[in-house]
């Protein structure tokens, strides 16, 4: 494809991200402004850290006057998860992508990002990474600039449930991907067990939500490459028929063919 | 003042994990557990961020439950992100409306 196209594409499969993300950055914004946080103050948190669960925390960490010691960590170890999700996009990128503009795509990884991303059946190009984040970043800035001026008009029983979106959104990536593989369903029990039991256990409760997320991911993927590991070719398998579809479709395909291994 | 330098600082933390495996790893990774790995990781990660975090997200168990549910079932029909998303606030808000009238 022309780099053109590839902007285009990856714009377009940007697109629900972008307006999934409105909501529950208009949540920040006006969760930021109740604490005490300027309206353009907000909005640059959004443009500059583009990620939700790690702004949460740290804004609020802010509003309560914590050290910066204690703001990067809390924020690093919600945010290490990026590390797995730029480690497996290292994995599918095209060849050849210089040091410069790695460091540009690097902005744009978030978790919806990622998960459309992750599922593409083709080699990922400079221009399509950046047309998939650009609409993420348009709707995740907006909607904050959105909740942050119309912050003190705002009910309660309204943004209680705003509160919801980010996770909805979550199990819209997840649950299409899992009817068709085993293997995936696995995943997710396996880690939403993990979180519940350190979540229970007095023991682990001690660990923060971060590092639990961190282990939980951990322990539940590799569980789960070490009972259902997926072949080179089933991976390639489903390819070049299905790249030119939407974020989607690429879900379904790579949860046929971890379920389509699985069976083998 | 201090804010901002504070909003700065979290930006730099959410920027480095991103871009470092990006710069480091340009290699192809050929052990396939390591890519089977990789393949399950979003699954995982997602899932281990959305529960049990999203029964307490709405300030009410009860709410938040008629909530995920209302995802999950719409999920499962494989609506786009944004329908999924605005279904499961509105029937949040309509089951506090509920909740408060009974």
């Amino acid at each position: 494809m022309e780099r053109k196209e590839e902007y285009a594409d990856g714009f377009r499969k940007g697109i629900p991200i972008g307006l999934g993300y409105l909501p529950v950055s208009f949540t920040f914004g006006v969760m930021a402004v109740a604490g005490g946080i300027p309206v353009s103050l907000a909005i640059f948190t959004s443009l500059s850290n583009l990620t939700s669960a790690g702004q949460f925390a740290g804004t609020k960490l802010i509003i309560a006057g914590a050290g910066y010691f204690e703001i990067a960590l809390t924020t690093f170890v919600i945010n290490i998860r990026y590390m797995l999700m730029s480690l497996a996009l290292s994995q599918k990128m095209e060849e050849g992508i210089g040091f410069f503009r790695r460091l540009l795509i690097g902005y744009g990884v978030t978790d919806e990002v990622f998960a459309i991303a992750s599922v593409e059946k083709k080699k990922l190009t400079a221009p399509y990474m950046y047309g998939l984040f650009t609409a993420p970043v348009i709707g995740w800035t907006l909607g904050t600039a959105l909740g942050a001026l119309i912050s003190g008009l705002l009910v309660d029983s309204v943004a209680n449930a705003m509160g919801i979106a980010l996770y909805a959104m979550f199990i819209a990536i997840i649950v299409p991907p899992a009817k068709k593989s085993k293997p995936i369903v696995f995943t997710i029990l396996l880690a939403v067990a993990l979180m519940i039991l350190m979540e229970t256990v007095p023991v682990f409760s001690v660990i923060s939500e971060g590092f639990r997320v961190i282990i939980a991911t951990i322990l539940a993927a590799g569980t789960a490459a070490f009972l259902f590991p997926i072949r080179e070719e089933a991976q390639q398998a489903a390819g070049p028929e299905y790249g030119e579809k939407s974020g989607q479709a690429g879900c379904e395909t790579a949860g046929q063919s971890g379920g389509e291994e699985a069976a083998r | 003042m201090k804010a901002l330098i504070g909003v700065l600082v979290m930006a730099l933390v959410t920027y480095i994990p991103r871009v470092f495996p990006l710069v480091v790893f340009r290699r192809q990774i050929e052990n396939i557990y390591i890519r089977s790995f990789l393949f399950y990781v979003p699954y995982a990660v997602l899932a281990a961020l959305t529960f049990p975090s999203i029964f307490w997200s709405t300030g009410s168990v009860i709410t938040a439950a008629a909530g995920t549910l209302t995802a999950i079932l719409l999920a499962y029909f494989e609506k786009s992100l944004v329908v999924v998303a605005v279904a499961a606030i509105l029937v949040v808000y309509v089951s506090q409306l509920i909740a408060a009238a009974v």
